[in-house]
């Protein structure tokens, strides 16, 4: 049914200059350009970031080689993981909350525009402000000034004892900065939610992928502050003098880490909830079903979030806490199982008697599925204290969370971009160089990061530019390198398909998937104002009510 | 579209082969060297505790992943749409409050008995307090090398720690206090125990109880600074009269030998002994490792280079040509100094 | 669609939802809460680890008559806000005034604190740990009064200006929310570094 009647007829403006149009992009405040804006931005860092970690590959590739010196090494794989979590996987989800929520949920625009560009432009200032540092003090060579402490900065090796010149302070500052970006977003998000959604659509009626990323919000609310507090502590001891981290004053190294933790588990939820709610609105799609158990679904994300708040000291099992400590983290590690398991099974419940459709999408999600259940497994082993203290620190550990970043997170991300691509450009992807690049990326996944579990568990720590011959590592880092290649070549074929897709693919029209939700009630791309009338919903698939007026949702649940 | 369905079925199909039988490779038989470091070839109480606990662990999320999967890739064949589909949509069911509860229950009871036996190794590593023949040793962390003291023996070395082999029916493990004198570190032997944290201003406990000789590998497993990939960890198991030969052994002072004094006078006058210690000399720097015994070890940078002389004249040079972004200073002698130094260095048995 | 929004006029739907204002301010509260909570928690952390220098007893006495201006001043701005309400844009103006002067009073009891400790008892931030969780811990508080005089600053000069009016009642009621989170943090800070920690 086409419901192409939502918005006004199309008409084409006389083409303004491109200044004109350059300075309309910066300075605006609509949430789906600044949604654009967010994923060309993440974009941009992933290939940045993909860059840091081959260049760390072909390090190990072999043992003792020196494709870069150790300092250089270091520099990488902090710089990595600091942009992949923070200009990367974050951007990219704030990309594709500020693009997708008000359009879920029949409103204008988000609650706080300008608060909205502002958010934007301190995430990207803060961006840019980490990667100055490779030019700063000794220009590019041997990557600069860039930080080297890792991304989780221990104390005290962040001391000015230990960190001679700027390198951490542009770790600091960059965070700082980007983290008031993710605050005032996680803001948007809460009063968007709580207070913009149309006539009809209840808490209990809305998108998942609303309740999610309320959840996330929530999250970062609690989360990124800490890790504030603790940049701020830091800031104290390197230029005031201040001692919170300074062994030899009496301060505690330990405080930092549970510091950190307490911003660093909560987190990876805010990487990993979106994903899942990029899921829970593709599988339904692509199975011709509703989610099953919307109700159990916003429980146990709402579970997930509350009880990723007490798990973080499973970061911790080797620093020497009590065994009631430990014993504590143990268990809240292995609750955290339940509502996580819960959710794979209400997908797989999905799925179940359905009509599934292999388009680009459904591909990359029940990749997911998979991924991130071996993900979620490899997760309770570190849960059991002992055994981390053998995995932890160790490639198992580096195994196990791009396991879940990247055969979860990134796969589900893939299939968003596919699957809202048309909505967003009005355009329709090639599905050729769509499967082409799950097939590739797939192959390269799994080479990488499934082989990547064995040296972790023959005993190779992380961290290290290189390792000794003799202890069994060799062959397994060489696959793992060569995975990265086909890697690579996944991800050129997405760009390469998005920007020709973008440039001439067919017209995608308003509901090319045939969806439920509002979003696909207008057209491709929606006009400035979203929506010509507010919606008024009934039911959580209003279009689904709509398509079937004989047997609508609202009858039913 | 079914060649879709089949297709995934046979790369998934695929995939599980390969990891099986990558895994039965890898991990079939633990006493042949497949790798010194391997965590599931434990030779002390804490390794074993913690083996069996993963056994049961991995057979526990082994079991799990192999329904799941196998659910999973059912739906995907099962339920794909069809050729000669007929364009309806499938019975829309919005879901079962009895099958949440069953998959609510069941891994309640799952993670109940993880950790039950999770707690019960926690106790075994954690509560074992020392008896009364242990061996007390002292690792203290430094950038990029070990320290260890025998307070109770009266030895202090560096980077290789030596231990007696303990008898399961009448144990003598040793057990280690782990401090640090600069940033955090982590003592990482795999097949003695778990690692444990060295951390400033944190003392921290573990203990190992090695059932057979040898030299175990491992090396530091909390990032530390440039070097952190160069602080390896030898620790070598001897039966007690060994043991108690190399004390022995440690406990002397440095042996004085007249055909090297020229070497010592240098050592005495650079910078040397602003960091190292040659117990009986005016050396007695903290900084670096003791060097008393050097000629006692097989290793030299903390295990980066073998002990050799060659070696020996390169590190005193630059030790930047072997470790770059070591602590120690390029020393800029020349070859006669140089040759002078390292044959004195040589004479420390 | 369209069959959606004729329905919609039909029925003339009683549709509530929370006012974004106070949900945004309520948020933006919560993650100022969590900050202070970490500095809290190092604060009572480390009682009692300094290695050496002035100790709380030693040195700090009880700032209660600010405190007592400080907290007054929640009463205020609530009067304020209800005035504003009520329609009165003067009885507003004053009580608003009111509480910036008391605002600033208590950064003047702070200021004045901080210069007795740090040039006749010697406790700077980096004296020891009492000394920098304490500048930390207070500094991190007063920072936060000294945001919320400036805020309340604007809005008095408009006022002045005469452009606020009582339709304008609900961002000030947001405004008052955060001034109330700065006096509820310091009943919490002086309850931790005064009371307990001394």
């Amino acid at each position: 049914m086409s419901t192409d009647a939502m918005a006004l007829p199309r008409t084409e403006p006389a083409s303004r200059p491109i200044v004109a149009r350059l300075h309309d992009w910066v300075t605006t405040v609509d949430h789906k350009r600044l949604g654009i804006l967010y994923l060309i931005y993440a974009l941009v860092f992933l290939l940045i970031a993909g860059v840091e970690a081959m260049i760390m590959r072909i390090q190990l590739i072999r043992p003792h080689n020196d494709f870069i010196s150790p300092q250089v090494f270091n520099r990488m794989f902090t710089m990595h993981g600091t942009t992949m979590i923070f200009f990367v996987i974050m951007p990219v989800m704030f990309g594709f909350a500020n693009y997708l929520i008000p359009l879920m949920i029949g409103t204008r625009d988000m609650a706080f525009p300008r608060l909205n560009a502002f958010s934007f432009w301190m995430t990207a200032f803060g961006g840019l402000l980490l990667y100055f540092s490779l030019v700063g003090a000794n220009g590019l060579y041997g990557a600069g000034n860039a930080p080297d402490v890792g991304w989780f900065a221990y104390a005290p090796l962040t001391s000015r004892t230990f960190s001679v010149g700027h390198s951490t302070d542009f770790w600091t500052l960059a965070l700082l900065v980007s983290g008031f970006g993710s605050i005032g977003t996680a803001v948007n998000i809460i009063a968007t939610v709580l207070c913009m959604r149309c006539p009809g659509m209840t808490l209990a009626k809305m998108p998942l992928f609303a309740w999610l990323n309320l959840v996330m919000a929530g999250l970062v609310i609690l989360a990124v502050s800490p890790l504030t507090a603790a940049q701020i502590m830091l800031l104290v001891d390197r230029y005031l003098g201040g001692h919170f981290f300074d062994t030899q004053a009496g301060g505690s190294a330990v405080i930092w880490m549970h510091f950190f933790w307490v911003f660093g588990h909560p987190e990876v939820y805010v990487l990993v909830i979106p994903a899942f709610a990029f899921a829970s609105e593709i599988i339904p799609v692509f199975s011709r079903k509703p989610i099953f158990g919307y109700p159990v679904m916003v429980g146990a994300t709402v579970a997930i979030g509350f009880i990723s708040m007490s798990v973080w000291a499973h970061h911790m099992f080797t620093v020497g806490m009590s065994s009631a400590a430990n014993n504590f983290f143990v268990i809240s590690t292995m609750a955290i199982a339940v509502p996580t398991g819960i959710k794979i099974f209400n997908w797989l419940a999905t799925m179940w008697g359905g009509k599934i459709e292999f388009k680009t999408p459904m591909l990359f999600c029940i990749a997911f599925l998979f991924q991130f259940l071996i993900a979620g497994l490899t997760g309770i082993m570190q849960g059991a204290a002992p055994f981390d203290w053998h995995l932890g620190n160790s490639y198992f550990v580096v195994a196990h969370f791009h396991y879940v970043i990247v055969g979860g997170i990134l796969f589900a991300l893939f299939g968003a971009f596919y699957y809202w691509f048309p909505k967003m450009s009005g355009k329709m992807y090639s599905e050729t160089l769509g499967k082409l690049h799950f097939w590739l990326f797939l192959i390269g996944f799994h080479l990488t990061f499934d082989f990547m579990h064995i040296p972790g568990l023959l005993g190779m720590p992380r961290r290290i530019y290189t390792y000794e011959p003799g202890r069994g590592w060799d062959t397994w880092n060489l696959i793992v390198t060569i995975g990265v290649f086909f890697q690579a070549a996944g991800i050129l074929v997405f760009l390469g398909n998005l920007l020709w897709s973008y440039f001439r693919g067919k017209a995608a029209g308003s509901d090319p998937w045939d969806g439920w939700t509002l979003e696909w009630s207008t057209n491709s791309p929606p006009p400035a104002y979203n929506f010509y009338t507010t919606p008024l919903v009934q039911s959580r698939r209003p279009l689904w009510d709509l398509k079937h007026p004989d047997d609508p949702d609202w009858k039913y649940e | 579209m079914p060649s879709q369905g089949s297709n995934h079925r046979r790369v998934l199909g695929s995939q599980i082969l390969v990891c099986i039988c990558c895994s039965a490779a890898a991990f079939a038989d633990p006493t042949s060297p497949l790798s010194p470091t391997n965590i599931f070839a434990p030779a002390s109480t804490p390794a074993k505790s913690i083996f069996g606990l993963s056994l049961f662990v991995l057979a526990v999320t082994g079991a799990i992943f192999l329904v799941v999967f196998t659910l999973l890739l059912y739906s995907v064949v099962k339920f794909r749409k069809t050729k000669n589909d007929d364009g309806r949509e499938p019975p829309q069911v919005y879901g079962s409050n009895q099958v949440e509860l069953a998959w609510t229950i069941i891994p309640i009871l799952i993670v109940v008995a993880l950790f039950m036996a999770t707690a019960r190794v926690i106790a075994v590593v954690q509560k074992t307090s020392p008896p009364s023949n242990a061996i007390a040793v002292t690792a203290i962390g430094h950038q990029f090398w070990w320290e260890y003291r025998y307070p109770g023996l009266g030895v202090v070395t560096a980077n290789e720690l030596h231990v007696p082999v303990s008898d399961p029916v009448h144990p003598t493990p040793t057990f280690i206090t782990l401090l640090s004198a600069d940033t955090d570190h982590s003592f990482w032997v795999p097949r003695l125990a778990g690692k444990t944290d060295l951390i400033p201003n944190h003392p921290n406990t573990m203990w190992i109880d090695p059932q057979e000789t040898g030299v175990y590998l491992g090396q530091c497993a909390q990032y530390c600074g440039t070097q952190h990939a160069k602080m390896l960890l030898r620790v070598y198991v001897q039966s007690k009269d060994e043991f108690d030969g190399w004390i022995r052994q440690q406990r002397q002072p440095a042996i004085t030998n007249d055909a090297v004094s020229e070497g010592q006078r240098i050592f005495e006058t650079t910078a040397c002994i602003n960091c190292h210690t040659v117990s009986g000399t005016v050396a007695n720097g903290r900084f670096g490792p003791d060097l008393t015994h050097l000629m006692s070890r097989d290793t030299i940078a903390a295990g980066a280079a073998a002990n050799t002389p060659e070696n020996l004249q390169r590190w005193i040079l630059n030790p930047n040509t072997m470790k770059p972004g070591s602590l120690m200073p390029a020393m800029e002698l020349n070859e006669q100094e140089l040759d002078a130094l390292t044959a004195y260095l040589e004479t420390l048995r | 669609m369209s069959a959606m929004s004729m329905a919609a006029a039909e029925q003339k739907l009683e549709w509530d939802r929370p006012a974004r204002g106070r949900v945004g301010m309520f948020s933006l509260i919560a993650a100022e809460a969590a900050i202070f909570t970490i500095f809290v928690v190092a604060y009572l952390f480390y009682i009692g680890k300094s290695l050496a220098g002035p100790l709380p007893k030693d040195v700090l006495s009880v700032p209660v008559f600010y405190t007592i201006c400080l907290l007054s001043s929640s009463l205020t701005i609530h009067l304020a806000a209800n005035s504003l309400r009520r329609g009165s844009v003067r009885s507003f103006g004053i009580l608003w005034l009111v509480t910036i002067t008391l605002g600033a009073t208590f950064m003047y009891g702070t200021a004045t604190e901080w210069h007795r400790l740090i040039y006749d008892e010697g406790l700077t931030i980096s004296t020891n740990l009492f000394g920098t969780t304490y500048y930390s811990l207070v500094g991190l508080h007063g920072f936060h009064v000294v945001v919320g005089l400036l805020a309340l600053s604007t809005v008095m000069v408009f006022t002045l200006l005469g452009d606020v009016r009582p339709e304008h009642a609900e961002r000030v009621d947001a405004l008052s929310l955060y001034w109330h989170f700065v006096d509820v943090v310091w009943i919490v800070v002086f309850t931790v570094v005064y009371v307990i920690g001394r």
